[in-house]
């Protein structure tokens, strides 16, 4: 498997994905070699030691670290900074790529050289920056290839695609054995604008638990902070496919109505310098937080503080954060361009583009506790139903089709 | 002998528009009048208008066909403001002298649960409607989705009702057969028309269902199953929707063929024929007591009240629309009191159920919200907005548990 690096290692819904799927994975009948970039250098980190002590440990799991620059959601830009504050060609290991599409090159010719050397009966590769290594893989072994789709060029980008990434990942799912989609949204997508064969990509839905029947944990009335407003919470990446914009602007107009509200906004991005300012423009900066990106606890204790949780994405393949929120008893509105709008009911569910619409169920969750009541309490029941071992039992299922 | 007992129901909410919180003060159209016309042209053309003109060519066709009929008040509201065609084709039926109607609450309301004066000031609003529009006094009763308890059978006698539709809920009558008459416990001996259900709902649900092992249902193989009764009891109680013939199922499932032989089929089979209700009670003595404490309906598998009132957030707007009745009717606001009644139809609480799985797809009958948590913040919005304008006449703020509890919190400006 060619994969990402599990969190709390920075790597968003795409790490949780792979970790989920692995670890549901590594307890079926099956064994696993994953194989992920990771810059020599991290290894020094606090975060790399959680997530060492955090990693489970089976027989059948075996793990394969390529040094790399490359990590999840990276564009050309945000690449070639990478160099300039001196992690390229810092001393650890001085082949890095010059810019993106070099690394991913040479990423590409570890895998393949790694496929020579083990034996393994099926290729699964996780997003573009991957299924170049798989496609490699799968030519020097025969092997059969599964890309797995967790956004698509026109998610990230919010339908102005990269075109050097759309062929990419065009040439990957056109030769692969079969795709998956993380949800009907995806697979949407990727038949309507890819042009591959309905019949070949199938849906597997993210998860967010093992099935350990678990009581709802204790919530944080956010005592700690000394409000007595009421928190609204976006948190994600803050670039164009999560629609922070259309966040602050609902923000704008919930705050006419209703003044004691806080509006936390947790993630980092390419956005975020710009949504300081559009705060600022709108006149909400007071009532508006920036919290930086969150780990592990700090994620699940911004849940918890939340009276509402809202993911306003703009193109959003499945969006695994709703579920973690309903799993910390968070009420939830999610955009109806959404992946996990097929899976989840207990929640609202709204166009990313109606603000006006926004605002009504912000004001009306915060304002009839009822409601948010309600559909926290049944949200739990059914988010402890949605878990990664029916994803992996998918796959599973998938592998063997492959194989026979 | 079996005697068949039809019932259908017609019934359509003035479904409530988009209401969100910039309208609250400002805009006091509650309801969406463009698409409750939508529907109700679809179903006129898809079920009422056909279906009528079938019946009143079997009723000439053959003159021991009856069954009966319960209109809520709204839908005739929307039948003389949008289609009096079709209330045409009604009245037609009706004066043809093979039709049955039955009395209930003019809103279609949850009235009988949360505040009895309401309830019986519904019931009596219905009588009148029609009377005026039919020329018939019903004297039998049926409440809203078949709600029923012990108590309702006490109240509808003491209005004079001879007898009541109720659902022939297992848990009641146990090993007994809803094929004959009961009657209620208490003083009033109200007589009890049971649904059998197994053969109501192998018409209304499951007659296009494929994956049923009688599929395909045939006219005759029904009439089967009905003279099946023979010796184990008079009268088989068919109750459904009016809505089934053309809608729930459409014409290509075969349904309208199924009706249209039906009645002939029943009839192959000596001494069987068809009854209304009050016939039906007439002819035939209660089998034994019916005692139900307990509120059935016809609903879904619990066959309770859980579909309208089963979480707390219908609950929580059922006992708001009905804390302010007081202050509502203190108004003497006619526009007042009509949205407020209006509001009252049981689909507005039908919507808000979050009871999903086996019997989603019925609640998604028409239904304009995407989750029930939609439903409730629309209503409740309304119900802010309808509790300004009752303020505008008090002139003094209302007091109340539901009202405190989900008043906007925020300053607004008042009723413009």
């Amino acid at each position: 498997m060619l994969g990402w690096e599990f969190p709390p290692y920075k790597s968003g819904g795409l790490g949780t994905a792979c970790y989920g799927l692995t670890k549901a994975l590594s307890k079926k009948d099956i064994d696993i070699l994953f194989v992920i970039p990771r810059a020599p250098f991290e290894i020094k980190s606090e975060y790399v030691n959680l997530i060492l002590a955090d990693r489970f440990i089976t027989p059948n799991f075996r793990e394969i670290k390529v040094a790399s620059n490359l990590t999840p959601y990276l564009n050309f830009e945000q690449y070639s900074k990478l160099g300039s504050i001196g992690q390229v060609g810092s001393g650890f290991e001085p082949n890095y790529g010059r810019n993106l599409m070099e690394e991913v090159e040479r990423y590409t010719e570890l895998a393949r050289a790694i496929a020579m050397k083990f034996k393994f009966d099926v290729i699964h590769a996780h997003d573009w920056m991957c299924a170049k290594a798989g496609l490699a893989a799968k030519e020097v072994s025969g092997k059969p290839l599964v890309v797995q789709i967790h956004a698509t060029e026109f998610d990230r980008t919010a339908g102005f695609p990269n075109q050097i990434i759309y062929d990419i990942e065009k040439e990957a799912m056109s030769r692969a054995d079969k795709v998956v989609a993380v949800s009907n949204f995806t697979k949407g997508m990727i038949v309507r604008h890819y042009g591959i064969p309905d019949e070949k990509v199938k849906v597997v839905y993210n998860a967010v638990n093992f099935g350990e029947g678990k009581e709802l944990e204790q919530r944080d009335d956010h005592v700690n902070l000394k409000w007595t407003d009421k928190v609204v919470l976006f948190l994600g990446r803050i670039t164009i496919q999560k629609g922070p914009g259309y966040f602050l602007e609902a923000a704008k107009k919930v705050l006419e109505i209703d003044p004691n509200v806080k509006f936390v906004i947790a993630g980092s991005g390419d956005l975020m310098p710009s949504m300081v300012e559009k705060a600022a423009q709108l006149g909400i900066s007071k009532n508006v937080i920036f919290s930086g990106f969150l780990r592990g606890k700090e994620v699940d204790a911004a849940f918890k503080m939340a009276d509402l949780y809202v993911m306003p994405s703009v193109s959003e393949p499945f969006g695994i954060s709703p579920l973690e929120a309903m799993k910390n008893g968070t009420p939830v509105i999610i955009s109806k361009q959404s992946g996990v709008s097929e899976v989840v009911k207990n929640c609202l569910k709204v166009d990313f583009w109606d603000v006006d619409e926004m605002v009504n169920m912000i004001i009306g969750v915060l304002n009839y506790k009822k409601v948010g009541e309600e559909m926290s309490k049944l949200a739990f029941k059914e988010v402890m139903g949605i878990t990664w071992n029916d994803s992996a039992n998918k796959l599973v299922k998938l592998y063997r089709e492959l194989m026979s | 002998m079996v005697s068949v007992c039809f019932y259908f129901q017609v019934h359509q909410p003035n479904r409530a528009r988009k209401y969100r919180i910039f309208d609250i003060g400002k805009n006091h159209d509650y309801f969406d009048a463009r698409g409750n016309k939508e529907i109700l042209e679809r179903v006129a053309q898809k079920c009422y208008l056909p279906t009528n003109r079938l019946m009143l060519d079997l009723f000439k066709r053959h003159p021991e066909f009856k069954v009966s009929f319960s209109f809520s008040g709204v839908v005739l509201e929307q039948f003389e403001a949008l289609h009096p065609e079709v209330l045409d084709s009604f009245k037609a039926l009706v004066k043809s002298g093979h039709v049955e109607l039955i009395s209930e609450t003019y809103y279609h309301s949850l009235a009988f649960l949360f505040s009895k004066p309401e309830f019986v000031a519904q019931v009596k609003q219905h009588q009148n409607k029609i009377k005026r529009l039919f020329g018939q006094t019903p004297s039998v009763f049926r409440n809203t989705e078949l709600i029923y308890n012990n108590e309702l059978a006490e109240m509808i006698g003491d209005l004079g009702y001879r007898g009541i539709l109720a659902e022939g809920a297992d848990k009641i009558l146990g090993w007994r057969s809803p094929n004959f008459i009961y009657s209620s416990p208490g003083k009033n001996k109200v007589k009890l028309l049971l649904k059998n259900y197994r053969l109501s709902d192998d018409i209304a649900f499951r007659f296009s269902n494929h994956d049923w092992g009688e599929f395909p249902l045939t006219a005759p193989k029904f009439a089967r199953w009905v003279n099946k009764a023979n010796g184990n009891g008079n009268v088989v109680n068919l109750f459904m929707d009016y809505e089934t013939f053309g809608e729930h199922q459409w014409p290509e499932t075969g349904i309208f063929e199924f009706l249209e032989h039906l009645p002939e089929e029943i009839l192959k089979f000596e001494d069987n024929d068809f009854v209304t209700p009050s016939e039906a009670i007439a002819r035939y003595k209660p089998l034994g007591v019916f005692n139900s404490p307990e509120i059935i309906s016809w609903a879904d598998v619990e066959r309770d009240a859980s579909a309208w009132v089963g979480n707390d957030i219908q609950k929580a707007a059922a006992e708001y629309i009905y804390e302010i009745r007081n202050e509502v009717l203190k108004t003497k606001d006619a526009g007042i009191i009509e949205d407020w009644r209006k509001l009252q139809t049981s689909d507005h609480f039908y919507y808000m159920c979050t009871k999903w799985f086996n019997d989603g797809d019925v609640h998604k009958y028409f239904n304009p919200y995407d989750t029930p948590y939609d439903a409730f913040i629309n209503f409740m919005n309304i119900l802010n907005d309808l509790l300004l304008r009752i303020e505008a006449i008090s002139k003094k703020p209302l007091k109340g548990k539901k009202i405190e509890e989900f008043r906007l919190k925020f300053k607004r400006e008042a009723n413009g």
